[in-house]
């Protein structure tokens, strides 16, 4: 059944944030109400083979965003390489390969922007390990349009400088850790 | 609301009110394109220009050529050669075979930008010795992009991705075969400019206007709501000779659209269709 997702968890992540969603996704209940949407930096050369092996490992469909797909409760979608992914006035994924931001197509800022505007205090974000600064201009923005954005605590990420830079533009954001963090998904209704 | 530094936010009702005048006052029809990616892209012209919505809608009424500079800089002209190498493979190993029993081959490369995919067909129908009687039509919206497309000139420094993307199609030929490189620019061979024409064309508002054996359009539907996708690949289907081939990106489908029963899906990976009644 198709039914479109009333809130929108996000979850921004680059360079050692692969481990973490995996522990997070494990502990997902087989139900849940919100739309998960994972953006992560990889080489678009590795296309669908993270879909591929979470799908296998968790035993449902891990889907890689395709153009103009709703927005359903009770899924899992991750932003396809080589593309920036943006949401819709409705509700439907769309995608856009105009340049890259920060180096980054995906970026996350561009996709917190777009939810932010979409979804506003519907949406719950998470930004966690990776090497630049993206994100912290998308979590701006999504403060800004009153959603609750969650940093991963930089002492335990990978790599804290995207944490670090969320942190720094803006004094909204909840520090928490990665315990914390899997608790919250685990316990989703 | 907090003020971001150096950026104009507008809202869903300001796009709307930027769609609804633009139509009015000029020839450009905006009202199908994705809602996110026009925010998106308006805010930015606003950022470049140091405009608020008020300067933005008197530019857009008053100022002499800026509504060809809005629709420039609006819609998204990003391209490369060969871009999804394994795309090209598809095509050189199981439609062009298809393509060399027609006597002529016509093909049309819808939303071309400044014609890198145009020449990068070109390249394929030469490896094939087609080129004598093969042509194509590259078309987009924006008229600045096909004077870049027609002179056929391009910076130097986006060829190392190019030839990346060529050896990954094709392993034993070079790049370096097709173009001419001075200074830091490259220039496509004369020899590929030929049988290739390129011209405006509005997929939303403009018609049929010949019969192709092969279309490409390939991460321009992205940019368009349902019912303008529908639109534009009816027109595909009726541009499209019986049997004639339409491809699409990689994230694009045809499969929630009722015309896909007169298609036959050639390659599911790479959204290669076959026009089969």
């Amino acid at each position: 059944m198709e039914v479109k997702a009333e809130n929108i968890i996000v979850i921004g992540g680059s360079a050692g944030a692969y481990e973490l969603i995996v522990e997070i996704l494990d502990h997902l209940p087989s139900y849940f109400k919100d739309a998960i949407v994972i953006v992560l930096h990889r080489n678009s050369r590795y296309e669908t083979k993270i879909e591929t092996s979470l799908s296998k490992r968790l035993k449902r469909n891990v889907i890689s965003i395709r153009d103009k797909l709703p927005v359903l409760e009770n899924h899992i979608y991750f932003a396809p390489p080589g593309y920036h992914t943006l949401v819709e006035p409705d509700q439907l994924f769309s995608l856009d390969i105009s340049d890259p931001v920060q180096f980054s197509r995906p970026s996350i800022d561009v996709f917190f922007e777009s939810v932010a505007s979409v979804y506003g205090n519907r949406c719950t974000a998470f930004l966690l390990s990776g090497a630049n600064n993206d994100g912290a201009v998308g979590i701006k923005y999504l403060i800004n349009h009153g959603a609750t954005c969650y940093v991963q605590k930089p002492e335990e990420a990978i790599i804290n400088t995207m944490p670090l830079a969320a942190i720094k533009a803006s004094d909204k954001v909840i520090v928490i850790p990665n315990h914390q963090i899997i608790a919250y998904f685990s316990q989703l209704l | 609301m907090a003020e971001l530094k150096g950026s104009n936010e507008i809202n869903f009702n300001e796009v709307e009110e930027i769609v609804f005048l633009l139509k009015n006052v000029s020839d450009f029809d905006l009202s199908g394109y994705t809602r996110s990616s026009l925010k998106r892209r308006i805010q930015r012209v606003m950022n470049l220009e140091g405009m608020d919505m008020v300067d933005l809608k008197n530019a857009l009424i008053n100022v002499d050529g800026f509504q060809q500079y809005f629709i420039q800089e609006v819609t998204v002209n990003v391209t490369e050669m060969f871009r999804d190498p394994a795309f090209f493979n598809k095509l050189n190993k199981d439609i062009i075979p298809y393509l060399q029993t027609f006597p002529r081959i016509k093909i049309w490369s819808a939303g071309c930008s400044t014609g890198e995919e145009v020449y990068s067909l070109a390249i394929l129908l030469k490896e094939n010795k087609l080129s004598d009687r093969s042509f194509i039509y590259g078309t987009d919206i924006n008229s600045k992009v096909l004077d870049v497309a027609k002179k056929g000139i391009y910076p130097l420094k986006k060829f190392k991705e190019y030839s990346d993307n060529f050896n990954a199609y094709n392993s034993t030929e070079s790049l370096s075969h097709y173009y001419t490189a001075r200074y830091d620019a490259a220039i496509i061979n004369k020899d590929l400019r030929q049988n290739i024409l390129f011209s405006t064309h509005n997929l939303a508002t403009d018609q049929v206007f010949n019969e192709f054996h092969l279309i490409t359009c390939r991460n321009v539907l992205i940019y368009f709501d349902l019912r303008l996708q529908e639109h534009v690949i009816n027109l595909f289907y009726q541009s499209l000779a019986l049997f004639g081939f339409l491809c699409l990106g990689t994230k694009e489908t045809l499969i929630r659209h009722d015309i896909m029963q007169n298609f036959k899906v050639i390659d599911k990976e790479f959204n290669i269709y076959q026009k089969i009644k």
